[in-house]
């Protein structure tokens, strides 16, 4: 046990393997830190099903703490209340847009009944990156990973990445 | 760390880290209570989680299949992602099965089951004949299957309806996708409306039994833990008709009638049969011969 650094900082200090320029905390998929006779458990929320790089963060986040002497970490899952990305941090959002990914913005709500169709693409609400344009247009909802959609923007015409809201 | 063997240089740095069969993955319900609700049959939920896993797995591997022929990069994205997002279902599924059985994992359920043992519904299997018959059946499965899990977020297990719940945010954007196809082909060209025509003809035998609650579904429905599918049935209609008007083809192409299934009768075009209850199909084995042949070729094989 390393008395030095605590247990929250070093989990801090992990980044997510497909987005590094954000951690796992501030992406909101860390949900919680604590020991349970005398061995760390970090609980995760997985973003989306099939996230592939859900067994890179369990493994990182046990490389991370062992290496700071924390041994026999447990990476625990907790399903519920499914990740949105209404819990990405305010620095999280800034460290995106710095990248080049504009941020999601509120993830919409449903009040009840059926989920609604959304037969047209929507408004090009999402303000180009580059050159500052307000609209940009979609060119597809599904990117290079599940997170991020495609978009490009009239006017200065360079393609850019958004994360969609979930 | 050496590179004279570029598997070594993959797997050298964490024993979680490689990604291929048998070889770590982590259970993704690690950490998750194997608790039912009381008053549930273990068997019958094990069942249902197969059922509403099989339908991803079986979907996800008809989709991957399009991966490297779809007709632009962006819908090869778009498929490949969806198909990521079922497999991620199937997976959690699978493992909920074998968790609340007692018995096996989700890779001894995917890999180790013959195609008597699996429970989806007969729509998933069919290999898709072009781009019309993809976008068609993925809007019909990813409106009933929305409605579905949406209904199962509010039952009493509470990994399904978790599950579900992250599901119906997913499902959304493949409905969504679909729909938005389907429309733009049927108020296409000539030949595009004529394809998404002769795609939806193709469906409507295999809708009757998306809507029948079989034995399993009626008991766990009774204990408050699984939707009766005949409940969504007015919900999926709704939605076909209005893809199908703006598409301007056909609004009651895909309706599902009174959602009694198929009559038989081969003339129809009826498959006969429910998927659910498993067989030797055709499509079903080749599909099988695919996705396990390596995995029961080199059992429990690590590299």
């Amino acid at each position: 046990m390393n008395g030095a650094v605590s247990a929250d900082r070093v989990v801090a200090g992990v980044v997510d393997p497909e987005l590094p320029m954000v951690t796992l905390v501030e992406l909101g998929v860390v949900r919680e830190v604590t020991t349970e006779r005398e061995r760390v458990v970090v609980t995760v929320t997985p973003t989306y099903s099939g996230c592939p790089a859900m067994e890179v963060i369990r493994a990182d986040i046990r490389a991370a703490l062992e290496q700071s002497g924390f041994t026999g970490a447990v990476v625990r899952t907790r399903l519920a209340p499914a990740w949105t990305t209404d819990w990405i941090s305010a620095s999280g959002k800034r460290k995106l847009a710095a990248a080049g990914i504009v941020p999601p913005g509120p993830a919409p709500r449903r009040a009840s009944g059926p989920v609604p169709l959304t037969l047209r693409v929507r408004p090009p609400a999402v303000a180009c990156p580059r050159c500052g344009a307000a609209e940009s247009e979609l060119i597809t909802r599904f990117g290079a990973t599940a997170c991020r959609e495609l978009r490009r923007c009239p006017d200065c015409r360079e393609p850019f990445e958004h994360m969609k809201e979930i | 760390m050496g590179f004279d063997d570029a598997y070594d240089a993959l797997t050298d740095h964490d024993d979680d880290s490689r990604w291929a069969y048998g070889t770590g993955f982590t259970d993704p319900l690690a950490g998750v209570p194997a608790d039912v609700p009381d008053g549930v049959s273990r068997a019958d939920l094990a069942t249902y989680a197969l059922m509403l896993g099989d339908d991803a797995l079986i979907l996800s591997h008809r989709l991957q299949q399009w991966v490297t022929r779809a007709p632009e990069l962006e819908d090869e994205l778009a498929l490949a992602n969806i198909a990521l997002d079922l497999l991620g279902q199937a997976r959690l599924l699978l493992s909920r099965a074998a968790a609340v059985a007692g018995a096996g994992s989700e890779d001894t359920l995917a890999f180790g089951r013959s195609a008597g043992e699996f429970h989806h519904v007969r729509l998933v299997e069919r290999a898709d004949a072009d781009f019309a018959q993809l976008v068609g059946r993925l809007l019909v499965f990813a409106t009933w299957r929305l409605a579905l899990l949406d209904r199962l977020t509010a039952l009493r297990d509470p990994v399904l309806a978790a599950v579900a719940a992250k599901g119906v945010k997913e499902v959304t954007y493949h409905r969504d996708y679909a729909a938005q196809w389907v429309v733009r082909l049927g108020d296409g060209t000539a030949v595009s409306r004529e394809r998404m025509a002769a795609a939806v003809s193709t469906l409507r035998p295999f809708l009757g039994e998306l809507f029948v609650a079989g034995e399993v579904e009626s008991r766990l429905g009774a204990g408050g833990v699984a939707v009766d599918p005949g409940e969504v049935l007015a919900e999926c209609r709704a939605v076909f008709r209005q893809v199908l008007a703006a598409a301007t083809l056909d609004p009651d192409g895909l309706d599902p009638g009174d959602g009694d299934p198929g009559d038989g009768d081969p003339g129809d075009g009826d498959p006969g049969g429910t998927g659910r209850d498993g067989g030797e199909r055709a499509d079903l084995v080749a599909i099988l011969e695919e996705m396990q042949g390596f995995a029961r070729s080199v059992p429990g094989g690590v590299w």
